[in-house]
């Protein structure tokens, strides 16, 4: 087991710099999600720790030692791709020992690891089996066996469950974050799932255009993003951010321009909300109404833009019809409109 | 009624495009044309010296006396023996070096890459007529002439093989190798622990092509062999037709018994080439 720390980490391709000097320590047995939309440096960064691309600047260490020039074979880390890169060729447990292949045990010691190691995933019966017989999350669940056969000082994941449905990928979210409790090791996790981020992590780093905007708890990142990409990134249906003018409980929508920038989560914009206690009141008409069951989400539009709200499930309003929505008091997040950071709540 | 708007069952043949049938027929006049000089090959092999200008194609006399006579001829099984390890170890060459070159040229990214490609490239547009001198006179100059090595050398690794294996290399996907990286294998294990195994069909298809190529390679061996022990099949076979008359019977009886390591060949790796594409098409 291992820390992984990032000093000042650039990549360039070419003159493009694609990573601008990152700084990231990642504690002893910590999960930590990279989070981010497609291109915005996640991966390249994982695939830095793993040693697949080469640094073009600053520093990886891992346990403590300097990797930059180190091959990735010796830096004992395991890695799990979005398409398995299980052998086609191979049997599962051909497959889960080629984790061993370097490993100077005997040859029962390596029988036992994979037996293990198949336990622990449910993959036992399908030991002898090729991976063209395997569905998908039996396929990603050999990569990970892979893996885990090795006792890495870090597992890396680069977004393992993108290729899998829906229920599946709930699924195995329990299941990778079960093992990590069960084994204690760093993870360093690529996903450009928001819900995966929230659910896994012990910590989020949200990137973007190769730099982090910001670290933390999932919860800490939830109520208190940094800046409005963060904002609007983490949490679904994404915050609602329209620039508005005024202060305290004199909130109202204005125009482009205006000295704020105001973000409120659609959970705490509740149409027909009382009037008192709110900092922000929005009127206007409804375009769409997505009833979800235990709420009902109320798109609407204020001054041209479009604006989600909830209500409660039964309380559905009619298209066209106007709408007041309000968030109470500490509900609504504040931005300044140049820099897009964060300056305080109302 | 649902039953009265079924049709009628129609004849099988009914149903046969008239499409079908001239595709069917051009297909069949173009088996003919192939496997004629076949059928007659084996014909004359089993007709005695004295029928071989009857054009019959079923014998009227058959007899085997030509193979025993070809086969108990100790030229015929050393020129046997010659083509074989001729041919067994240029298509091994082929297989290890055209696939380690084409692997590396479709997967490492190196300054001068592509030249070299289009170098290995070149070369097929020149045709072997013209190699033959550069060839004479480099086996003269290190005095490979009338050797099995002299035979062999300019086969070892072909522009042809090269670019077919880097093409089947480029379908690979690069996690698979990136992930036996990070499994701590050595760039030449990965390639061939887990390349190779993935690109049968090309490499079935490679040693099918180059075994063929070589098995009936006639005109280099023939120049660069003088001496009897060392013609492959073809070369020997022709001695036949110059020593005394042309024994016709015999040049068919050992033409005959050629094809039988390339049938075998063709057999034995077809399925992996059929596997390959149905793999292929299953991939998700």
């Amino acid at each position: 087991m291992a820390d992984i720390t990032l000093n000042r980490l650039v990549k360039t391709y070419g003159r493009a710099e694609v990573i601008h000097g990152i700084d990231l320590a990642v504690a002893d047995g910590e999960f930590v999600v990279f989070v981010g939309p497609s291109g915005c440096g996640k991966s390249t960064t994982l695939r830095m720790i793993a040693g697949l691309e080469e640094v073009s600047g600053g520093e990886i260490r891992i346990g403590g030692r300097l990797v930059n020039e180190v091959d990735p074979r010796q830096r004992n880390i395991a890695m799990v791709f979005q398409n398995y890169a299980i052998y086609p060729h191979m049997t599962v447990r051909q497959n889960i020992a080629f984790g061993l292949y370097t490993s100077k045990l005997g040859k029962t010691e390596k029988a036992a690891k994979v037996e293990e190691a198949a336990r622990m995933l449910d993959l036992t019966a399908l030991l002898d089996r090729r991976p063209a017989a395997l569905s998908g999350g039996q396929r990603q669940r050999v990569a990970i066996g892979r893996a885990m056969v090795r006792d890495p000082a870090a597992f890396l994941f680069d977004e393992p469950l993108s290729n899998l449905d829906a229920q599946l990928r709930a699924q195995m979210r329990i299941e990778i974050k079960a093992l990590h409790r069960r084994l204690g090791t760093t993870i360093a996790y690529v996903t450009h799932d928001q819900v995966e981020a929230m659910t896994m992590a012990d910590r989020i780093v949200v990137m973007k255009a190769g730099h982090i905007l910001q670290a933390g708890a999932p919860m800490e990142i939830y109520d208190r993003p940094a800046d409005v990409f963060t904002a609007r990134f983490i949490g679904t249906p994404s915050m609602n951010v329209l620039p508005v003018a005024g202060e305290g409980a004199g909130l109202a929508a204005a125009g482009a321009g205006a000295p704020l920038l105001a973000g409120v989560r659609p959970q705490a914009l509740r149409v027909g909300a009382p009037e008192e206690e709110a900092a922000l009141s929005l009127t206007g008409p409804v375009t769409a109404v997505e009833p979800l069951g235990p709420e009902t989400l109320v798109h609407f539009t204020v001054a041209g833009q479009g604006l989600i709200a909830t209500a409660p499930p039964h309380e559905t309003p009619g298209i066209g019809a106007e709408v007041t929505a309000r968030a109470a008091r500490g509900q609504v997040h504040l931005f300044d409109p140049a820099t897009e950071r964060a300056t305080g709540r109302a | 009624m649902a039953t009265a708007d079924t049709p009628a069952p129609r004849l099988r043949f009914a149903r046969i495009r008239p499409g079908r049938i001239i595709t069917w027929t051009l297909l069949m006049i173009g088996g003919l044309l192939m496997i004629t000089p076949l059928l007659f090959m084996f014909s004359t092999s089993l007709k005695p010296a004295s029928q071989i200008y009857d054009l019959r194609l079923i014998p009227a006399s058959p007899t085997l006396a030509n193979y025993a006579e070809v086969l108990s001829d100790g030229r015929f099984l050393r020129w046997f023996l010659n083509s074989s390890f001729v041919a067994i170890t240029v298509t091994a060459a082929n297989c290890f070096f055209d696939s380690l070159v084409g692997y590396t040229l479709a997967k490492f990214r190196f300054r001068g890459r592509q030249v070299v490609f289009i170098a290995i490239l070149s070369t097929l547009m020149i045709p072997t007529e013209m190699l033959v001198i550069p060839w004479y006179l480099m086996s003269a100059q290190f005095g490979w002439l009338d050797s099995y090595w002299g035979i062999m050398f300019p086969g070892m690794m072909t522009a042809f093989g090269t670019f077919l294996m880097k093409q089947f290399f480029e379908t690979v996907p690069d996690d698979f190798l990136e992930a036996a990286r990070i499994d701590g294998l050595n760039e030449f294990t990965i390639w061939w622990r887990i390349a190779m195994p993935l690109v049968t069909p090309a490499l079935s298809a490679l040693a099918i092509f180059t075994f063929l190529g070589n098995w009936t390679a006639f005109f280099w061996p023939l120049i660069v062999t003088t001496s009897k022990e060392l013609y492959t099949l073809p070369v020997g076979l022709t001695s036949f037709a110059v020593e005394q008359a042309i024994q016709w019977e015999k040049i068919m009886t050992g033409a005959a018994l050629a094809t039988l390591p390339t049938l075998a060949l063709f057999l034995a790796l077809q399925r992996f080439i059929v596997r390959g594409v149905m793999l292929a098409g299953l991939k998700d």
